[in-house]
């Protein structure tokens, strides 16, 4: 097997040009991850599918995940040399910048013939708004079909080239796609026994004038 | 030969139709709720709070009302009440106690998460499955005194586990007395359960 | 010739049965079969576009189960989703634990203790066996034989479910595995009640295999080639049955496998009977398996001493991990942020993407047998729509 390094430099000699990167995973189980851009996607994945010593003609899993703006501080480093003569100072320069979200469609490959993976492709959206198309795998891989439209109708990602990309989970009519992180929950408020902090909140918002009813929470 | 395979399978009916008659491994039918089967030890159905004494159960509760089960109930079934006051416990420290604790079995799952963080002992699994009332809220949302049960109850229903808390508990009281010990002024007061406390189960010489 | 159908029913809600004039073929007939019809295992709604009888077009209709499990999951602490596993497929709740817990310890770099690795196939086994038993009653039943097989099979599921229950105090629910180990230990009396279990079953098969109406309807119904089978994501006795043998068992080498002895069964015409036979072989391989598990299970503590009950915390990261389950491939994949809860949680249910072939598999099959086919797909409905 492989290493992701290895794979990349193989799409690499193979696609000149293409935006292929690794992205490392610091966990104890490492598995190390390929981000694809979204221009030659398929004919990579077709690669993938079809090369001789990949032979990844399994695709496992397929699934979403919403990474939300944020902000992100960048830290540089430099030497400033003394006026005085003396050794030269290391300045460390904090900027803060804010990195947009995007959408993440995440890939597990194995090869049923030759017993190996996972490899694991991420193809990354614009952002979280109205840049949310991906290219869809699904004519690579069959068994992306229905686990796209998942992806689709819980987060939200247009996968092109899809053959039939409808809401799978949710009902046609529904509006916002729950996966994600800044989903709302409808405002459909049921009493319950058990008075919680959130279910007390709910409570006066739909009955402002009961709310000194309901059981208050003990002070902290 | 075709046809053999259907009366090989109508064989084993067959088998099974005389069986019943006389072979108890053949009749596997209980008849709720005239004859009921044996639950097993581990058996869990709905938690229930622990009380050392039989006679004055909400006095004795185990619980501190430290919440750490209503944080980890995975469906938030659980509401706590700290008291304002505080009252000795069994060993005779002084210690908050929940002034309100309901759960709702409505949307309880007997997932046994509650007993397991509780580093009290104070919440054990109950093993009634017969729960049942006319309106949704009310009726299955059981209170302090509908969740109270004496230790002796938690013997006869899991008696290894409650015997082995019992140690446990016993140890933790004697090297706690053992620590109050040399400074008697500040021993903490009698508890006024501990007799009783006592009673219920067998206990190692404590 | 070529014909182009009209829109897909889902277009028009409420209709429930409607007519469709096509110049060629006659009348096409576009059925909602379900969702509150017996033969689709729970809530589940085919929309068969029939010519005649039929299959001509039918487009599976998921969600009425959907509670959103992964948002529940990434809601809940780490501890907290494991009683919710078991609802995902509530025949298997012990291979979902073992599925879960070995996802959070790949992720968090913990280990088991040998005896619990043991006692984890064990169980997973005795699921299996569970989980077959059921399917086999369940494919009588919807072949039309009504009642008497499921009752057979039931009775021997009962027999599990005590074990089961002995063990970790609920029938289904069982919410045993914990991140590192097993909440509870077997007692001797338990191990001997398998043991006795295991040397006791198979008087169910007798009633089955070889049975000529359960050929006549199987045999040649709903093949499904291999090469569709693999790039469709099919896993599990349904890929097996196609000729592949891909068993994580073997693959991937989990847990105590690669020590005990056992086979993987193929089929050969990837129809449905293969489908019903690869999981009879299999049941047996499981006896095989559970008879070693049971006579070689080793002493020691079931629970990592190091492992953390409340609070637990995994280290920034990611992992996906998979298993076989009696269903397929289940896998759990998750990524931490080092917080109390993981920031993705995300199960891959096999029977959902098993069902991606649904279709394949009847055109042009009658719509009996559409029921047949549906069933030797062992689907539940809890973790199709989750």
């Amino acid at each position: 097997m492989e290493t992701p390094d290895q794979i990349r430099d193989r799409l690499l000699a193979r696609f000149p040009g293409a935006s292929v990167a690794v992205v490392a995973n610091p966990g104890p189980a490492a598995q190390h991850s390929l981000l694809l851009g979204s221009g030659e996607a398929r004919a990579m994945a077709e690669f993938l599918r079809d090369s001789p010593g990949l032979r990844l003609d399994f695709c496992s899993n397929v699934t979403g995940v919403d990474w939300l703006d944020r902000e992100v501080t960048d830290v540089a480093s430099k030497t400033i040399p003394d006026p005085a003569g003396g050794p030269p100072k290391l300045v460390e320069q904090r900027t803060k910048r804010l990195q947009p979200g995007y959408l993440e469609v995440v890939y597990h490959l194995y090869s049923v013939e030759l017993r190996h993976g996972p490899v694991v492709l991420r193809l990354r959206t614009g952002n979280r708004s109205d840049r949310v198309a991906v290219p869809s795998l699904t004519p690579v891989w069959r068994s992306c079909e229905f686990q796209e439209r998942e992806v689709f109708d819980l987060f939200g990602v247009v996968f092109d080239g899809h053959p039939d990309l409808r809401r799978i989970l949710m009902w046609d009519e529904f509006k916002d796609h729950p996966m994600r992180k800044d989903y709302v929950e409808p405002d459909d408020y049921e009493w319950e026994p058990t008075p919680h902090a959130d279910v007390l909140a709910k409570a006066r918002r739909h009955y402002p004038a009961a709310a000194p009813a309901a059981k208050e929470e003990p002070a902290p | 030969m075709l046809g053999t395979g259907l009366l090989q399978g109508l064989a084993v009916t067959a088998k099974n139709l005389a069986g019943s008659y006389h072979d108890p491994k053949r009749f596997v039918t209980t008849q709720y709720p005239e004859e009921r089967t044996k639950l097993p030890e581990a058996y869990r159905n709905f938690p229930f709070l622990v009380s050392e004494s039989t006679d004055d159960l909400m006095g004795t509760l185990r619980c501190v009302a430290c919440q750490i089960c209503e944080k980890e109930c995975p469906p938030q079934c659980i509401y706590i009440e700290k008291s304002k006051d505080k009252k000795p416990d069994a060993s005779g420290k002084m210690q908050v106690y929940p002034a309100v604790f309901d759960i709702d079995t409505a949307v309880c799952m007997s997932c046994q998460i509650c007993v397991e963080v509780c580093p009290f002992d104070a919440i054990k699994m109950d093993q009634i499955f017969e729960i049942a009332a006319t309106d949704r809220f009310t009726g299955l949302l059981l209170g302090r005194e509908a969740l109270a049960k004496p230790n002796a109850y938690y013997h006869t229903l899991h008696p290894v586990d409650a015997a082995e808390v019992d140690d446990r508990l016993a140890t933790a009281r004697k090297a706690a007395a053992a620590k109050a010990a040399p400074k008697p002024a500040a021993a903490p007061p009698q508890p006024p359960v501990a007799p009783s406390a006592q009673a219920p189960a067998p206990k190692p010489a404590a | 010739m070529s014909f182009s159908l009209p829109s897909p029913l889902e277009s028009a809600p409420g209709a429930r049965v409607r007519a469709v004039r096509d110049p060629f073929h006659g009348d096409l007939l576009e059925v909602s079969m379900g969702p509150h019809h017996p033969s689709t295992h729970g809530v589940f709604r085919m929309n068969v576009t029939l010519d005649g009888e039929t299959v001509v077009k039918l487009k599976p209709v998921f969600g009425y189960l959907h509670r959103n499990h992964e948002k529940i999951g990434e809601n809940a602490s780490y501890l907290g989703s494991m009683p919710y596993t078991d609802r995902l497929d509530y025949l298997c709740s012990m291979t979902n634990n073992w599925a879960y817990a070995l996802a959070v310890e790949r992720l968090s770099g913990q280990t088991v203790p040998e005896r619990a690795e043991y006692l984890r196939v064990i169980l997973a086994e005795l699921t299996r066996l569970l989980n077959h038993t059921c399917f086999a009653g369940f494919i009588l039943q919807d072949c039309g034989a009504s009642g008497t097989p499921l009752m057979y099979a039931f009775r021997e599921r009962e027999k599990i479910l005590d074990l089961f229950e002995s063990l970790s105090g609920s029938r289904m629910m069982c919410n045993f595995q914990r991140f590192g180990g097993c909440r509870a230990d077997a007692t001797p009396e338990w191990l001997e009640a398998a043991r006795a279990l295991v040397d006791g079953y198979g008087e169910f098969e007798e009633l089955l295999t070889g049975n000529e109406i359960l050929m006549a309807r199987t045999q040649g119904v709903g093949r499904l080639p291999a090469k569709l089978a693999v790039g469709a994501g099919i896993t599990g006795p349904m890929l097996r049955a196609s000729g592949v043998g891909y068993d994580l068992r073997k693959v991937d080498g989990y847990g105590v496998y690669p020590r005990l002895d056992f086979r993987v069964p193929v089929g050969a015409d990837g129809d449905t009977y293969d489908r019903y036979m690869v999981r009879v072989l299999e049941m047996r391989e499981s006896i095989k398996i559970l008879r070693q598990a049971l006579g070689t299970l080793p002493g020691g503590p079931v629970m990592d001493p190091k492992a953390r009950l409340r609070g637990f915390r995994a280290k920034p990261g990611e992992v996906y991990s998979r298993i076989e389950g009696p269903k397929g491939e289940i896998g759990f994949f998750l990524i931490s942020d080092g917080g109390p809860n993981p920031y993705r949680y995300r199960v891959r249910p096999p029977s959902f993407i098993n069902l991606t072939v649904l279709e394949d598999l009847c055109l042009g099959h009658s719509i009996a047998d559409t029921v047949v086919i549906l069933g030797s797909i062992d689907i539940v409905l809890g973790e199709v729509d989750r």
